[in-house]
C-alpha cells in the first residue's frame, strides 16, 4: 500500500434501495467533499450485480465533478476545467502518477447494507447478562440482531430450535459465561443449535458461519459439537469476568466473516470486494464508529440516530465513572429492526397505535384515510412527498419512529448487569428500564440526525423540530444533523491505514458533514399554563434582545448561528432544573445553527395526547418553521 | 446521467416467463430438462428435519452428575426408538430403585450428552415437495435444488398480496374496473375460481368468498384496516405469503378504493374461462418481490415485447400512473423530464416531470410515478 498522501477520495454506500457516492478531495490544506451522486442499488434482478448501480452513481459523481471544476469555486484548483474521469472499462478508475489529468482517485472504499444488510442471531446464558453482551457486539458491529437466545429467555428448548430454523441468519454469535465457571449453560446452547441444523439465509448448501465467544474452558468441547456442521470461528470470551465486556475480538470476528462468507454470497461483491482499498463493512458499523470517534475527540457526550426506510439505528456515546472514579466514554447501539419511514412504515403505526401519530399532525384528518395512506407508502417505498398535508403526516409519523427507537436504546444502554452496585434511595425506588440507562438525557450535549428524513427535510427548521419532540432533549443540547447522509463513508474512510485518510473524515464530518442546528433550552419540570418556566437572557446578533421571564407551553426560535458564541444567563424558575439543579441559574457562552436557538418551556416530561384541547392550535402555535428563513434552499449545503 | 427510474409494475398480455422452483434444503430433482409439464407435477422433493426434544435425562433420573449419563444409557446416539420405549435406566440403589426415561416420541436419538446430561430425540422427518406452479417446460434443472421452468402468457403483477401459490379459473365478478364487488355479486358457483374484482371487494364480500372456498381475489384496492379482520392483527411490514387464509388476495393497485388499471382489467377479461397461477407473496423489502398473476397461453398478441425501461428510463409520451397524493392512482403521459430541481407544494427540491393527468398539465416528482410496462 502506498504512503503518499491522499488527495482524491471515492467512498460509495450501497443502500437497499439506493447507492450513494461521495468525492472527497484535498482542496488546498484542507479536505472536502465536492460532489454526490446517487443511482438505484442493483443486487435485484435484473442485475443481480451490486457493482453495476456502484458505477452508475460513480458516473453521476464524475459528471457532476467536472461541472464543478467549470465553476469560479474551483478557480485555484489544478483540475480547473478539466473533465473528471473516474470510471474506466467498467471499473472504478485509479489515479497514474505520471499523469496530472485529474482522472482516477487515489483510493475507493465502501459499505453496504444492501439485500437486508447483516441479520444474526446471538446466543448467552443468562438473558440480561452475557447474552445482553453478546448483543452488544452483534449490534456494535453493524448486525441486525433478529433474535436474541438465553437460557431464561423463557422458551422451551424445542421453541428455541423451531425459531433457530424458521430465522435463517446469516451468522450466529454464541456466548455465555464467565472463564471461570464450569463449562455446562453454553455447551447446552450449542447443542440446541447443532439439533437445529441451522442454514444460511444465502447460498444452499454451504456451511453457516458461528462465532463461539463464551467461556474458554468450553472450546474444546464447543468444537466437538458444532465444528462439523458449521463454519466455527473460535474467539476470546466477550464476558471473561462479571466485571468486563471484551467485545472487539467477536466484533472484529463478525466483520471479518461478513466480508468472507456473507458478501461472497451477494450479487456481484466478489468484485465490488476486489475494488475497494479497506474491507467493505456493515453501514451501521461505519455510522457508529465516527459517531465514536467524534464522541472521544470531542470528549462529549453523544446520541447519533439513523432514521431508513426499513429499520432506525440508535447511537450513544457517554462517559461513566468507573470504581474506581476512572472517566471512560461507554458506546452503545440499537437497531430497531422494523420501524422505519417507508417499508417500516406501517409497523410504526402498529406499535406506536394511531393516536400517538394523529397527535403530531397539525390538522383534522379521516383516520381511514390515514391508514390507506401509511399502507400505500409502505408498499411504494420509494416516493416522496409532494403536498405539505402529506409532509406533516410523514413528519407525524417519524416523531413516533424517532420516538419509540430511543426508548429502546435508553433501555438497551445500561450498565453492566450482575455487577454488584451500591444504590442511593432514589435509584432503589425509581423503576422503569429506562431509570438505570447511562443515557441520560441532561448530560446529553450533542444529538445527531441523519437519515431521508431529517437529512432531507425541506427545512432544516423542520429536523429540529422532529429531534426535539421526539427525543425531548434536557438541559442545554446542541442539535446537528448530517447533511447529506454521509457518515457511512466517512466511518470506514476514518479506519484507512493512509496518509490523509483519518484527516480527511474529521475534516470533511465537521466541515461538510454536520450541520450544527441549533442550540436548545429545555428546561425539566412540569409545566402549568401560564407560570413562568424560564428567564433567558442574550444579546442576539441581530439585535434582538432576550431577558423576559418565557411562560409554558411555548416552543420559541431565535436566529444565532454556529459562527457567533453568544454569553447567555439562563434562570430557570423554582422547580425546573436547566442542568446545575432546581432553580439554579447557568451562565454559558453557547453557539447556535442555522436554525438558531430553540427555547422549549413545554416542560419534561412532555406528552401530548391526541385529545389534548386544541391539539391543532397548539402544534400550529409551535410550528418554529412559520419565522424561520433559510438562507438558501438547502441551508448552505 | 444516472436513470430516476421507478420500476413500475408489469402488465403483459405475453411473454416469456422464467420461475425458479427451489427447494428450501438440498433433495431430489424429478424431472429434466425438456420436459413438458403442467403446474401440478411434482419437480423436486426434500425432507425437512422433524421437530426436535431436547430432554434432560440426567435430571428426569435424578443422577447426581450429568456424566453419569452414559453408563445409564440403553440407546445411543443414531438408534431408532419407539414412542414409550425405555432409553435410560438410572442404577439404582444396590440394584433397586432403579428410575426408567421412556422415550416421548417415534423417532431417532441424536445427541447425548454427558456435559449437560441432555438426550436429544428427533422426530421423523417431514417430506416437502414442490410443484412446477405454471404449465411450460423444464429449461433448466439446478442439480439438488430444483428447476427453472418457461412458458409463455399474460404476467400481471400486483402491488401486494396475502397467501401464497394457487391456480383456478379466472371468473369475472365486476364489469368495470371501477365497480366495487359487494356481498350480494358472491355466490356458489365462484368456488375454486380466481375471482376478478374492480376497485374494491367489501369485507363481507371477501369473508364470503372465503366461506365459498374461492382459489384467489384479485382486486383494484381494499382498505388497509380490513387486513386486520382478515388476518387476525394488523399488517407491520409486507413480508407475505405465509398467511393461512384460505385463498389468495392480491391487490393490483393500493390501499383505498381504486379502480383497477384498464389494461389490467381488459386483459384479465380477455381470459376469462383460462386457468391462472397466482402467488400473493410479497416482499418489498431486500429482494422486491410483488405478488404474480400467470395465464399461460400461445394467442398472438399485439405487444409481445416491452420496452426495457430499466435499461433506457423514462422518456417523453410513456404512460404513466401517479403513485402517491394528490394526484394518487391517476394515469397520464409524460410531456417533459427537466434536468433541474424543482421545489415542489412540500417544499421540497427534486428532480420531477410535467405529465398530462385528465387533460391537465401537472408537474410531478418523477419519485412518484411508475411506469405503466407493457
Amino acid at each position: 500500500m502506498s504512503n503518499q498522501e491522499v488527495q482524491t477520495i471515492i467512498a460509495t454506500d450501497c443502500g437497499s434501495t439506493t447507492t450513494k457516492a461521495i468525492l472527497i478531495e484535498k482542496v488546498g490544506n484542507e479536505y472536502r467533499q465536492l460532489v454526490r451522486g446517487e443511482a438505484p442499488t442493483t443486487v435485484e434482478a435484473p442485475f443481480e450485480d451490486v457493482t453495476k448501480g456502484v458505477l452508475n452513481a460513480i458516473m453521476e459523481l464524475e459528471e457532476l465533478a467536472t461541472e464543478y471544476y467549470k465553476t469560479d469555486a474551483a478557480k485555484n484548483s489544478k483540475f480547473y476545467n478539466k473533465p473528471r474521469k473516474f470510471v474506466e472499462n467498467e471499473q472504478v478508475l485509479r489515479k497514474d502518477p505520471a499523469k496530472e489529468t485529474g482522472d482516477g482517485c487515489d483510493i475507493y472504499i465502501s459499505t453496504s447494507s444492501a439485500g437486508g444488510g447483516l441479520q444474526m442471531m446471538v446466543f448467552g446464558v443468562v438473558k440480561g447478562m452475557t447474552a445482553e453482551s453478546a448483543q452488544r457486539a452483534a449490534l456494535g458491529a453493524g448486525a441486525i440482531v433478529m433474535d436474541t437466545l438465553a437460557i431464561n429467555d423463557g422458551r422451551l428448548p424445542h421453541e428455541k430450535i423451531e425459531r433457530i430454523r424458521a430465522l435463517r441468519p446469516d451468522m450466529i454469535l454464541i456466548a455465555g459465561e464467565t472463564d471461570q465457571a464450569k463449562p455446562k449453560h453454553v455447551i447446552g446452547m450449542a447443542e440446541l443449535v447443532k439439533s437445529a441444523r441451522p442454514t444460511a439465509r444465502l447460498g444452499l448448501g454451504y456451511a453457516l458461519p458461528v462465532i463461539y465467544a463464551g467461556n474458554q474452558r468450553a472450546q474444546e468441547e464447543i468444537k466437538n459439537i458444532l465444528e462439523k456442521d458449521t463454519a466455527l470461528s473460535i474467539v476470546p470470551n466477550l464476558r471473561p469476568t462479571l466485571e468486563k465486556e471484551n467485545l472487539r475480538p467477536a466484533s472484529d470476528k463478525i466483520h471479518d466473516l461478513f466480508m468472507e462468507h456473507v458478501m461472497q454470497q451477494a450479487p456481484g461483491y466478489d468484485k465490488l470486494m476486489k475494488w475497494t482499498d479497506a474491507p467493505i463493512m456493515p453501514t451501521p458499523g461505519a455510522v457508529g464508529l465516527i459517531i465514536n470517534k467524534i464522541a472521544v475527540m470531542q470528549n462529549k457526550n453523544v446520541v447519533g440516530v439513523d432514521i431508513g426506510g426499513a429499520t432506525t439505528d440508535v447511537f450513544s456515546t457517554f462517559k461513566l465513572e468507573d470504581r474506581d472514579g476512572k472517566v471512560h466514554q461507554k458506546f452503545n447501539r440499537t437497531v430497531s429492526a422494523n420501524l422505519g419511514m417507508s417499508y417500516s412504515v406501517s409497523n410504526v403505526l402498529l406499535e406506536a397505535g394511531l393516536d400517538n401519530i394523529m397527535r403530531w399532525v397539525p390538522f383534522e384528518m379521516n383516520e381511514q384515510e390515514l391508514r390507506n395512506r401509511i399502507g400505500n407508502k409502505m408498499i411504494r417505498p420509494t416516493t416522496i412527498p409532494q403536498s405539505k398535508e402529506d409532509l406533516d403526516i410523514e413528519q407525524a409519523i417519524s416523531r413516533e419512529a424517532l420516538r419509540l427507537s430511543f426508548i429502546q436504546h435508553r433501555a438497551f444502554a445500561v450498565g453492566l448487569k450482575g455487577i454488584q452496585q451500591e444504590k442511593g434511595i432514589s435509584e432503589a425506588f425509581a423503576s422503569g428500564s429506562t431509570s438505570d440507562s447511562i443515557v441520560n438525557m441532561m448530560k446529553l450535549d450533542l444529538l445527531v440526525g441523519s437519515g431521508g428524513v431529517l437529512s432531507h427535510a425541506p427545512l432544516r427548521s423542520q429536523s429540529a423540530h422532529m429531534l426535539v419532540d421526539s427525543f425531548l432533549p434536557e438541559g442545554i443540547t446542541e442539535l446537528a444533523v448530517d447533511s447529506i447522509f454521509m457518515m457511512p463513508q466517512l466511518g470506514v474512510l476514518s479506519e484507512v491505514k493512509r496518509p490523509g485518510c483519518d484527516q480527511a473524515a474529521m475534516e470533511v464530518f465537521d466541515k461538510d458533514c454536520l450541520i450544527h442546528l441549533a442550540i436548545s433550552i429545555c428546561p425539566v419540570g412540569i409545566a402549568k399554563d401560564g407560570k413562568n418556566v424560564v428567564r433567558v437572557k442574550a444579546d442576539l446578533p441581530d439585535g434582538t434582545k432576550l431577558n423576559e421571564w418565557i411562560t409554558a407551553n411555548q416552543l420559541l426560535r431565535y436566529d444565532l448561528s454556529h459562527d457567533d458564541e453568544v454569553e447567555f444567563e439562563i434562570e430557570p424558575a423554582a422547580g425546573f432544573d436547566i442542568g446545575e439543579g432546581k432553580g439554579k441559574k447557568i451562565v454559558k457562552k453557547l453557539k447556535g445553527g442555522v436554525v438558531g436557538l430553540i427555547i422549549d418551556t413545554r416542560g419534561r416530561p412532555f406528552n401530548l395526547a391526541k385529545d389534548t384541547k386544541n391539539r391543532v392550535e397548539l402544534l400550529q402555535k409551535w410550528d418554529i418553521s412559520k419565522n424561520y428563513k433559510p438562507k438558501s434552499h438547502r441551508d448552505g449545503v | 446521467m444516472a436513470h430516476a427510474y421507478t420500476p413500475g409494475l408489469k402488465v403483459a398480455a405475453r411473454t416469456v416467463i422464467e420461475k425458479t422452483r427451489k427447494l428450501p434444503l438440498l433433495g431430489q430433482v424429478l424431472v429434466k430438462k425438456g420436459d413438458k409439464i403442467p403446474a401440478q407435477t411434482i419437480v423436486a422433493k426434500t425432507e425437512l428435519p422433524g421437530k426436535v426434544y431436547p430432554i434432560n435425562v440426567a435430571g428426569q433420573l435424578g443422577l447426581g452428575k450429568a456424566n453419569e449419563l452414559i453408563d445409564c444409557m440403553l440407546k445411543k446416539e443414531g438408534d431408532v426408538v419407539k414412542n414409550g420405549e425405555i432409553v435410560a435406566q438410572s442404577k439404582g440403589f444396590f440394584g433397586f430403585f432403579k428410575s426408567d426415561y421412556k422415550a416421548p416420541i417415534d423417532g431417532t436419538i441424536t445427541q447425548v450428552s454427558h456435559i449437560t446430561g441432555q438426550v436429544i430425540f428427533n422426530a421423523p422427518a417431514i417430506p416437502v415437495e414442490i410443484d412446477a406452479y405454471v404449465d411450460g417446460e423444464v429449461k433448466e434443472e439446478i442439480p439438488s435444488e430444483g428447476v427453472v421452468m418457461k412458458t409463455e402468457g399474460v404476467h400481471i403483477q400486483g402491488i401486494i398480496g396475502l397467501g401464497g401459490e394457487t391456480c383456478g379459473v379466472i371468473k369475472m365478478v365486476a364489469d368495470a374496473p371501477d365497480k366495487i364487488v359487494d356481498i350480494g355479486m358472491i355466490t356458489e358457483e365462484l368456488k375454486g375460481k380466481v375471482i376478478v374484482c374492480g376497485s374494491k371487494i367489501t369485507t363481507d364480500a371477501l369473508a364470503k368468498a372465503g366461506k365459498i372456498g374461492v382459489a384467489g381475489v384479485i382486486t383494484g384496492g381494499f382498505d388497509y384496516q380490513d387486513i386486520k379482520d382478515i388476518l387476525g392483527t394488523d399488517l407491520g411490514v409486507a413480508i407475505t405469503g405465509h398467511e393461512d387464509i384460505g385463498y389468495t388476495l392480491i391487490l393490483t393497485e393500493g390501499f383505498g378504493t381504486i379502480p383497477m388499471a384498464d389494461r389490467t382489467f381488459k386483459l384479465l377479461k380477455k381470459y376469462e374461462g383460462f386457468k391462472a397461477s397466482i402467488n400473493g407473496a410479497t416482499q418489498i423489502r431486500a429482494g422486491v418481490m410483488r405478488p404474480e398473476i400467470i395465464v399461460v397461453h400461445d394467442h398472438q398478441t399485439e405487444d409481445t415485447t416491452h420496452k426495457n425501461y430499466a435499461q433506457s428510463g423514462l422518456e417523453k409520451g410513456d404512460q404513466i400512473r401517479i403513485i402517491r397524493a394528490p394526484y394518487f392512482g391517476k394515469l397520464g403521459k409524460v410531456i417533459s423530464l427537466p434536468v433541474e430541481l424543482h421545489k415542489v407544494e412540500s417544499g421540497t427540491w427534486v428532480r420531477v416531470m410535467m405529465a398530462e393527468i385528465d387533460g391537465k398539465e401537472v408537474l410531478v416528482p418523477r419519485a412518484n410515478v411508475e411506469v405503466i410496462e407493457k
